[in-house]
């Protein structure tokens, strides 16, 4: 045929819907090559939040400080204050249970939902997953200083340890970006896995030692609690948050093994059918 | 790349589609579960495409003509790698503009600058090579005075001419087009004909829905008819068009 000019030397990408590629791998390749629709997945939910509104970021904290004033106003009136601090105590429960909660739930429903995106053009599926956790780390650290404005307030120095924040939030973030991956590979076939997890939230933050503290509870109890993955994870971000000390060896070890199990099942219970989700949308 | 042995940019090889939808809806997993178990799960299988063959080399414009729901969209989004084939193969020879839903991702809230990075980096491309192409794109969607204002203060065709610039914004080995030129007035979609034109004589190889016939007619070189998701007639635009208008 006239006219046809040859393709240039450089190496191209090349898309072969036969090329047998494990998506365990395939998809953290795609995932590199879209890092940067991360940072824009990220700066895009901050902002609409932040332009939207008058409030805009503090939105982020109002919700934690709100449920930290309300029950420290009931368990100082109705009981004794179970712990020092109660208010601190509480709020720095929340923190890590709200990262948590928000993120994965955030996941599934960017997925789902997010403008139709992935039956529109293509992308790495889990770079929702990603995206809501980025996000959350983002208001992680908005409610961060909000804890230490409050902190300040109340008398309590900022502590050392403090510093060491982030070991305690890598091994929440591996759980939590496991979860939502799992989750959300559900909730593609399932529609009322979103509803269904919503109404465990609320038992999974009672089952975990967030707004009482855990010596309130008998023996027994305790030891069943400590089968919870949510127990480390708190106990850990806690630890350095308002005990101003490092976690110890043995929540450290259970933190960082639960989360690296649950990224991997996560992971591959994930990409395993990922190539079937603009489907199913 | 296309090669001595395969010079084509776009294969399809017998590609076949298939939405297999449940036939009451099972949406709880309790169900699923039961239905599953006593083996009661029936499907409708609904074939959008069946063993469709095609290929497109460099430098060529591929017409794709048939009736809504012939197939035409999903043949477009099975090459862009939206929709994995169910059976068959696609084999696509280098970068891949898809001009299918120009400004998927947008938010109306976030500026234009904002939007052109998040539809880029939508799109596959770093942050980095949008820098180096951002001034051609403001230029050439023409929002000097406005890239940097909230998308919702824009028209459908300021949004439209935007979303075709970032779409555009790099040289692509493979164009898949669908009606969007339909979208902005005379002039801008003038200017948009001249990009792809332009595109192709480096190259490129384009897939170009249209409902038109005249377009197909004045644009491509080869043409194909979709019927039912198969494959009706595939050659020049003259025969295929002709029997296209006539059935």
């Amino acid at each position: 045929m006239d006219g046809l000019t040859s393709a240039p030397d450089a190496v191209l990408p090349c898309y072969d819907s036969a090329a047998r590629a494990t998506p365990f791998i395939e998809e953290g390749q795609a995932l590199v090559r879209y890092r940067d629709l991360i940072v824009q997945l990220v700066s895009r939910s901050v902002k609409a939040r932040y332009k939207r509104s008058i409030l805009g970021v503090a939105w982020t904290m109002i919700n934690p400080l709100l449920t930290m004033t309300v029950l420290t106003l009931v368990f100082s009136q109705l009981f004794r204050a179970p712990a020092r601090d109660y208010a601190l105590y509480v709020l720095s429960g929340l923190l890590v249970w709200n990262f948590f909660a928000q993120s994965t739930t955030a996941a599934m429903s960017d997925l789902l939902w997010g403008g139709g995106l992935i039956t529109r053009v293509f992308l790495p599926k889990s770079i929702f997953a990603l995206a809501a956790l980025g996000t959350g780390l983002v208001n992680l650290v908005l409610a961060l200083v909000a804890y230490a404005i409050i902190a300040l307030v109340l008398g309590v120095p900022p502590a050392w340890s403090w510093l060491l924040l982030p070991i305690p939030v890598l091994a929440v973030g591996l759980f939590t970006l496991g979860v939502a991956l799992a989750l959300s590979a559900a909730a593609v076939y399932f529609a009322d896995v979103m509803p269904t997890y919503e109404v465990l939230l609320t038992a999974w933050l009672y089952l975990t030692p967030v707004i009482y503290p855990i010596g309130l509870l008998p023996e027994s109890v305790q030891g069943w609690l400590r089968w919870n993955p949510m127990f480390w994870f708190v106990q850990g971000f806690r630890a350095v948050l308002y005990e101003g000390r490092l976690p110890d060896g043995a929540t450290l070890a259970v933190a960082f093994g639960a989360g690296l199990v649950a990224l991997v099942l996560g992971w591959w219970i994930f990409t395993r059918r990922a190539r079937e989700y603009a489907y199913r949308v | 790349m296309p090669t001595v042995s395969d010079p084509a940019a776009i294969r399809l090889t017998d590609v076949s589609v298939r939405y297999r939808l449940p036939r009451e809806r099972v949406s709880s997993f309790k169900e699923f579960a039961i239905r599953w178990a006593q083996g009661r799960i029936e499907y409708i299988d609904l074939w959008a495409l069946s063993g469709v063959s095609l290929e497109v080399r460099p430098g060529e414009i591929l017409g794709i003509v048939g009736r809504n729901g012939a197939g035409k969209t999903t043949l477009l989004k099975t090459i862009a790698r939206v929709l994995h084939p169910t059976s068959g193969r696609v084999v696509v020879w280098g970068r891949l503009a898809a001009l299918l839903d120009l400004g998927a991702g947008f938010h109306a809230e976030l500026t234009g600058r904002e939007n052109v990075y998040l539809f880029g980096t939508l799109l596959g491309h770093t942050r980095s090579e949008i820098d180096a192409v951002f001034d051609d794109v403001v230029a050439f969607a023409e929002m000097e005075s406005f890239i940097d204002a909230p998308l919702r203060t824009y028209s459908t065709g300021m949004v439209a001419r935007l979303g075709f610039a970032v779409a555009t914004c790099r040289f692509a080995e493979v164009l898949l087009v669908d009606e969007v030129l339909a979208v902005g007035d005379a002039r801008f979609q003038e200017k948009c004909l001249r990009r792809m034109e332009d595109y192709r004589r480096q190259g490129a190889a384009m897939a170009f829905v249209s409902h038109s016939a005249d377009t197909v007619r004045q644009v491509c070189h080869r043409a194909a008819w979709l019927e039912h998701g198969r494959l009706a007639a595939v050659g020049s635009v003259d025969e295929v068009l002709g029997a296209y208008q006539h059935a």
